[in-house]
C-alpha cells in the first residue's frame, strides 16, 4: 500500500481539482480529504455517505457559576486570557490545558473532552472517500487529519486497496505536518507566482525534514511562463521530480460548477495535462519503496 | 527473557499490529516458556496526543527487555531507550512467529525510530 | 481599528486585497500585519526596507534534576504529554508543550525551570512609499502558529488603522487572526468551493461577533452565487474585482495592482472609503452607546 499526499503551501493553487481528477483516474484507491477546516472534495466527487462518527479532540474548561466563589485563582493562572472578569471561559480562547480546573479550590471547573467535528466514510463510483467536517472555530485539526489517515490505512488493509490519495491543507503548520507524516510521496501543486514560489520553497523544506520524495506540478503555468521557469529550475536544483504543467483553462471552474472532476467533465487542455501528470505520478510512486502495513 | 509484541489480537496466533503507540494490545511474552500476558492499549487508541509516549511508558512498566513492532516513531523510541528497552522494527507475522524469529536470532535491534512521529 | 482580511478558502486574493488596499491610500496611520505566518507573502508585494527581525519563542519546561523528587505531579497535570516520568527519569518533549505553565505551578520542589522553544520570527519594515509592514514567519517544522500570530497582533498600534492579512481556513490560526478585530473583510471567490468555505468563515465570525463584509474577487467566474448568499445572510458586498489576465499577471510578478492599473486603484480607494465610513459609523454608535 502506498500513500500520496497532495499539498501546495499557498492556498488556492488547485490541489483539490488535481486530487479529484486523480481520484477518478485511479483504478483502485481510497481518497482522503485532509483539508478539514475547508473541505471541498465532497463537492466534486459524487458520493454516498455510509458511516459517520463524531470526532473528539482535547478537553475544555467550563466554570459552574453556582459553585464559583470568584476568588480569581483561575484568571491568574490562565496563560491564554480565556477567563473573563465575570468568570466565564471563552471556549475559543481556552487551550485545554486544565490548569484552572486542577487548582480551583472549590472544584467548580468542569474539564471534559469535547466533540469538535464529524468524520465520514463515503462511497464514490471510484472507491471509498474518507472526509470530515471540523466544527466552526474548533481546533485539533492535526489530530483529526491523523485519525482520517489512520482510518484510510485500516480500510486499505481490510479491502486490499493499494493506494491512498490525500488532499492536504494549505500552509506548513499542524494539519499539514499531520497530512504528510509518513507519506510515501508528495505532490506539490503550485502556481507561477512569486507567492507560489516562496510558499513552495517552505513546503519543500518541510518535506526534506521528513525525508519524503517530492514531485511538483505547476497549475496555470501559462499565466507567467517566466516564473514557471524559475519554479522548474528550483525543482531541478532541489531534487524535486517535475511532473508537468497545467494550462489556465476556464473548464476547471466549469467542472467545479458541474460538481464533477476536471477529467470527467472536460476533454480540454487542462484535463489532458492532468491525465499526463497522473501517468507520471504513478510511475514515480512505483519507484518508492513498499512499506510494511 | 521477556519481550513485548504489539498485537492486533489477544493471543499468540494474532497478527502483529504494526503500530506502536496506537497498537490494539501489547502481549508480554516469555521467550523461553512462551507464557504470555495481554495488556490492552484502549486508552491510548483514543488519546488526543502523545500516544507513543504513553505506550512507551506502559511498556516500560512491564519490565521487558525488548519491543517487537512494525513502526516506532521518535518520541516512543526516546521513551523506550530511556527505559533501557531495545526496539525491533519493521517486522510482520503472528506474535508467535515473530518471537520464534527473535529466539532464532534473526532480528536485530533498531538504532533509531523508523517512522516520523504522527505529530499528534 | 483592526480590519482583518480573511477568506476560508486559500488563494482567493486575501494578500492582494490587503496590500493593494494599503497602497491605494496615502495615510500614515495605516499599517499592515501579515498573520499568515505559515506562508507569509505580503512582503513580496510591499517590499519593505531596513527590516528588523526578532525571534519569537514560547516557554517550555526544563527540569532541575537535583531538585526533582520524581513525584509525578507535573506529568499528572500535563494534558499534552510534554512532560513525563519514565524509568525514574523525567523526560520533556518541548514540541508537545502548549506553554500553560501547569507543571511549573504544580511542582512542590520548584524544580521546573523556564526554557524556550523558538516558534519563528516577527519582522518589521517600511517600504519606499512609507507603508509599514509587520509579519510573522513560522519556523519550518513548527506546528503551532497561533502563539506567533498573537505576537504579530500584539504589535498593532490601537490608535491607527491596522490591515491584518489572515491565514486561510476556519480553525485555530484563522480564528486567532480574526479574534478581537473590529471588522472582517472576506475575500470571496465566486466558485462552489469558494462559496462553501465563505459560508464556514461567516459562521465562525458570528461566533466571534465580528461585523463582516464581503469583496468578490474574479467576479465573473460564477456570477450571482456569492450575491445570492450575501443577500440571504444580510451581508454587504463592498466591492467586486473583475477577473483579468492582466491583473493575474501583475500579481504573479509581485507587483501592486494599484501602481499598474489606474482602474484598479479607483476600485481599491472606493473600497477603503466605504470601510472607513462603516468603521466611523460603528465607532460613533459605540460612543453613543456608552
Amino acid at each position: 500500500m502506498k500513500e500520496l499526499t497532495v499539498i501546495s503551501g499557498k492556498g488556492g493553487t488547485g490541489k483539490t481539482s488535481v486530487t479529484a481528477s486523480f481520484a477518478t483516474l485511479a483504478d483502485n484507491r481510497i481518497v482522503v480529504d485532509a483539508d478539514v477546516d475547508a473541505a471541498n472534495l465532497f463537492l466534486t466527487l459524487e458520493h454516498k455517505t455510509l458511516e459517520n462518527s463524531y470526532f473528539k479532540g482535547g478537553s475544555k474548561a467550563c466554570i459552574d457559576k453556582d459553585a464559583c466563589i470568584e476568588c480569581g485563582d483561575c484568571r491568574e493562572r490562565c496563560q491564554f486570557d480565556a477567563i473573563s472578569e465575570d468568570f466565564i471561559i471563552d471556549p475559543i480562547a481556552c487551550e485545554g490545558c486544565g490548569v484552572c480546573a486542577y487548582f480551583c479550590p472549590e472544584k467548580a471547573i468542569a474539564f471534559e473532552q469535547q466533540v469538535c467535528g464529524e468524520k465520514f466514510v463515503s462511497q464514490t463510483p471510484w472507491g471509498p472517500m474518507i472526509h470530515a467536517r471540523l466544527g466552526i472555530a474548533e481546533e485539533n485539526s492535526g489530530l483529526l487529519v491523523s485519525q482520517l489517515r489512520q482510518e484510510a490505512r485500516e480500510l486499505a488493509k481490510d479491502k486490499k486497496i493499494p493506494l491512498i490519495i490525500t488532499d492536504g491543507p494549505p500552509g506548513i503548520g499542524c494539519p499539514v505536518i499531520a497530512a504528510v507524516t509518513n507519506a510515501d510521496a508528495l505532490l506539490i501543486v503550485t502556481e507561477p507566482t512569486l507567492s507560489g514560489l516562496h510558499d513552495m520553497e517552505r513546503v519543500k523544506a518541510l518535506a526534506d525534514q521528513m525525508n519524503i520524495p517530492t514531485m511538483l506540478c505547476i497549475n496555470k503555468a501559462d499565466l507567467n511562463p517566466e516564473t514557471a521557469g524559475r519554479i522548474k529550475n528550483f525543482a531541478e536544483d532541489n531534487g524535486i521530480h517535475f511532473v508537468g504543467e497545467i494550462p489556465f483553462d476556464r473548464e476547471v471552474i466549469d467542472a467545479m460548477k458541474a460538481s464533477q472532476s476536471l477529467v470527467q467533465f472536460s476533454q480540454g487542455a487542462a484535463a489532458k495535462a492532468v491525465k499526463s501528470i497522473w501517468k507520471e505520478v504513478q510511475q514515480f510512486m512505483g519507484t518508492t519503496l513498499e512499506r510494511i502495513m | 527473557m521477556k519481550v513485548v509484541v504489539t498485537s492486533s489480537g489477544k493471543d499468540l496466533d494474532a497478527d502483529l499490529d504494526p503500530r506502536f503507540g496506537r497498537a490494539k494490545y501489547f502481549i508480554v511474552v516469555d521467550t523461553k516458556s512462551m507464557d504470555f500476558e495481554v495488556k490492552e492499549n484502549t486508552q491510548n487508541l483514543n488519546l488526543p496526543q502523545g500516544a507513543g509516549i504513553q505506550a512507551g511508558k506502559t511498556v516500560a512498566e512491564t519490565g521487558v527487555e525488548a519491543v517487537l513492532t512494525g513502526n516506532c516513531g521518535p518520541k516512543a523510541f526516546q521513551v523506550l531507550e530511556t527505559a533501557g528497552i531495545h526496539v525491533i522494527t519493521g517486522i510482520q507475522g503472528t506474535v508467535k512467529g515473530v518471537v520464534e524469529k527473535f529466539n532464532a536470532g534473526e532480528l536485530s535491534y533498531a538504532g533509531g525510530p523508523n517512522v516520523e512521529g504522527h505529530w499528534v | 481599528m483592526i480590519i482583518t482580511i480573511a477568506s476560508g478558502k486559500g488563494g482567493t486574493g486575501k494578500t492582494t486585497v490587503t496590500v493593494n488596499l494599503a497602497a491605494s491610500i496615502n495615510r500614515d496611520d495605516v499599517t499592515v500585519f501579515d498573520c499568515d505566518v505559515e506562508e507569509p507573502n505580503s512582503h513580496i508585494f510591499i517590499k519593505p526596507e531596513n527590516i528588523s527581525s526578532e525571534p519569537i519563542s514560547v516557554m517550555v519546561p526544563k527540569v532541575d534534576t537535583q531538585r526533582c523528587t520524581l513525584c509525578g505531579a507535573c506529568e499528572e497535570i500535563c494534558q499534552f504529554s510534554a512532560i513525563t516520568l519514565v524509568a525514574k527519569r523525567i523526560m520533556t518533549f518541548p514540541e508537545m508543550c502548549h506553554s500553560c505553565r501547569g507543571c511549573e505551578m504544580v511542582c512542590p520542589e520548584d524544580a521546573v525551570k523556564e526554557d524556550s522553544r523558538v516558534l519563528g520570527s516577527v519582522h518589521q519594515g517600511k517600504n519606499a512609499r512609507g507603508i509599514d509592514l509587520t509579519w510573522g514567519e513560522l519556523r519550518v517544522g513548527e506546528a503551532m502558529s497561533p502563539p506567533l500570530i498573537s505576537q504579530v497582533k500584539d504589535r498593532i498600534n490601537p490608535g491607527g488603522i491596522a490591515l491584518v492579512d489572515a491565514p486561510p481556513g476556519t480553525s485555530c490560526p484563522a480564528i486567532e487572526a480574526l479574534r478581537s478585530s473590529d471588522y472582517a473583510l472576506l475575500v470571496a471567490e465566486p466558485t462552489p468551493f469558494g462559496l462553501n468555505d465563505l459560508a464556514l468563515t461567516v459562521e465562525a465570525l458570528k461566533k466571534l461577533k465580528v461585523p463582516t463584509g464581503i469583496v468578490i474577487n474574479r467576479a465573473d467566474d460564477a456570477p450571482g452565487i456569492v450575491e445570492e448568499y450575501a443577500k440571504k445572510e444580510g451581508i454587504e458586498i463592498l466591492q467586486r474585482f473583475p477577473f483579468s489576465r492582466e491583473a493575474a499577471s501583475i500579481c504573479s510578478r509581485g507587483k501592486l495592482l494599484v501602481n499598474e492599473m489606474p482602474e484598479m486603484k479607483a476600485l481599491f480607494q472606493q473600497l477603503f472609503n466605504r470601510l472607513n465610513q462603516l468603521l466611523t459609523e460603528s465607532k460613533e454608535a459605540g460612543e453613543v452607546g456608552k
